[in-house]
């Protein structure tokens, strides 16, 4: 995330896009859970948080329930990261749980790139400690490939093949002040997570 | 953040505010029905207390516990130091088993610093008291109760203290805690005043960061929390106030003083009280009188040193011991 990209970064996704694919995978989580009754929205810090809430607003709307009353929180995974000893300890980020838990619920696990799958492993350990919900599923706004785990997403935006060399950059208005997806070239050589 | 947590006086603001806001999100543990992280797996955590304490090393012991560490506790009681085991050859022994951090308790000033500094072990130091020197996570955990119990947002993350008035109120001569406080609230941007009979003000507190004061009337009704500190019967041998009474009449917390306290204000102490002393019975079991909290907090603090110092990598640390060793 912090590699930074070269300035020919070349935007794959504006505003209008990253609505219309929210929508889209709104609309797949109430078919796939067949009205989305039991669904826990859980974004991983920081802009799957942000996605999280953009897709309860959407899932209310679709749903015909009032605004909030979908359960929506945000899981932050630094604790449970493989890769904690690699760099100095990072600050963390908030957890914050819906009240009513998240056992026996569907819970979509909500984030912006799925690169690695690492950070989608932590997620699983750290749900692991949290409670016990009926299926887990995720949802993310873009896909580069590149796995380095058996972790595939039930909900994708849009999939970017990429090469290594490439950096993915979501930038979102609440954290960026605007709405687009940048491809660029890395810059530095080291082995970043997304 | 530093490798070794010595003295409150080696924080940054930037440091201490990064503690207090991880403290913040590992605070929030407690209400989960699994109450670990896997953060510090594989690792050891040795307690080593050559003076008593309860709170201090339970506190840490839970901590280490919740981040699945390794505990192994050490009290110079019952182990070869009653034999006379130098703290040298202790330390080498807990180097032998690969000790990665240290949290030391000790009755003499800078027997952490000498830990740290010596190169008899290659863990982090942290001190838990350090004779009438320092306790750096004391006012941390203070820090962190203040913060919580006085922001005006939610909790107060990414804040510090600055413009608050904090009173500490007692043996400040003998109290690592009074020391540590007054450095670490400085470096939040609090302003701090020290109540005390002139025999326990400390010499040379001229060049500490605080005011001081004799008459606790005047300060109690601007302050936004008062910490009593607890008299220390244990070193009073040299009789420093006349009586008790006096002590208790001039230097105490009660229900009427608390009340010329500013509403939002809160009333510390680091614990062990001594009810009737310098806090009456009336404001200790008060809603005003943070002190059960202040224990619960230091967990969290506690959590949160560890992780900083033992969570990830330390490059910089691991480049210069190699230039060392060749």
């Amino acid at each position: 995330m912090d590699a930074r990209t070269s300035d020919a970064a070349r935007s794959v996704l504006e505003a209008p896009d990253i609505a219309r694919v929210l929508t889209r995978i709104a609309h797949e989580i109430v078919e796939r859970a067949k009205g989305a009754d039991d669904v826990v929205l859980l974004g991983i810090p920081t802009r799957g948080v942000f996605l999280a809430r953009r897709l309860a607003a959407r899932l209310e709307e679709i749903t015909g329930r009032s605004a909030g009353e979908l359960p929506v929180g945000s899981l932050d995974i630094t604790m449970y990261r493989d890769d904690l000893r690699l760099r100095p300890a990072r600050a963390l980020a908030r957890t914050d749980i819906p009240d009513d838990g998240i056992d026996g619920r569907l819970v979509v696990l909500v984030d912006d790139v799925l690169f690695s799958g690492r950070t989608i492993r932590a997620a699983l350990d750290a749900l692991g400690d949290i409670g016990r919900p009926r299926a887990v599923q995720l949802a993310v706004l873009v896909d580069r490939g590149h796995r380095e785990l058996p972790i595939r997403a039930d909900y994708v935006g849009k999939n970017l093949p990429t090469s290594l060399r490439e950096t993915v950059k979501v930038q979102l208005t609440e954290e960026d002040g605007r709405d687009s997806v940048l491809l660029g070239l890395r810059e530095t050589t080291s082995a970043d997570g997304k | 953040m530093k490798r070794h947590l010595i003295s409150a006086a080696d924080l940054s603001r930037d440091d201490a505010v990064l503690i207090l806001d991880t403290a913040e999100e590992l605070a929030r543990l407690a209400d989960r029905p699994i109450k670990k992280l896997p953060t510090l797996r594989g690792r050891t955590v040795v307690n080593l207390f050559f003076e008593d304490s309860t709170r201090t090393r339970i506190s840490f012991e839970a901590a280490a516990k919740r981040l699945s560490a390794d505990v192994i506790n050490f009290s110079a009681k019952g182990s070869s130091v009653s034999k006379g085991e130098s703290l040298k050859d202790t330390a080498l022994t807990l180097e032998a088993m690969g000790a990665d951090a240290v949290v030391i308790r000790h009755h003499s000033s800078g027997a952490p610093h000498r830990l740290a500094t010596s190169g008899w072990i290659n863990g982090s130091v942290v001190n838990a008291g350090d004779g009438t020197h320092e306790h750096p996570t004391q006012a941390l955990l203070d820090a962190f109760t203040m913060r919580r119990r006085l922001a005006s947002g939610a909790s107060g993350v990414g804040q510090d203290l600055s413009g608050r008035r904090i009173t500490i109120v007692g043996d400040v001569l003998h109290s690592r805690v009074a020391r540590s406080n007054v450095h670490l609230l400085s470096t939040l941007g609090a302003d701090v005043t020290l109540v005390a009979p002139p025999t326990l003000v400390p010499f040379g507190v001229e060049s500490w960061p605080c005011d001081v004061s004799y008459d606790l009337d005047a300060v109690v009704g601007k302050s936004d929390a008062v910490m009593m500190l607890r008299v220390q019967r244990e070193r009073m041998n040299a009789a420093f106030f006349p009586t008790e009474r006096e002590y208790a009449r001039r230097y105490g917390l009660n229900a009427e003083r608390m009340a010329r306290m500013p509403e939002h204000a809160i009333v510390m102490h680091p614990g062990p009280m001594n009810r009737g002393m310098e806090i009456t019975a009336e404001v200790a079991d008060s809603d005003r009188c943070t002190a059960v909290e202040q224990v619960a907090n230091g967990v969290s603090i506690r959590m949160a040193v560890l992780y900083l110092l033992l969570g990830g990598n330390e490059p910089a640390v691991t480049a210069a011991r190699t230039e060392e060793n060749q």
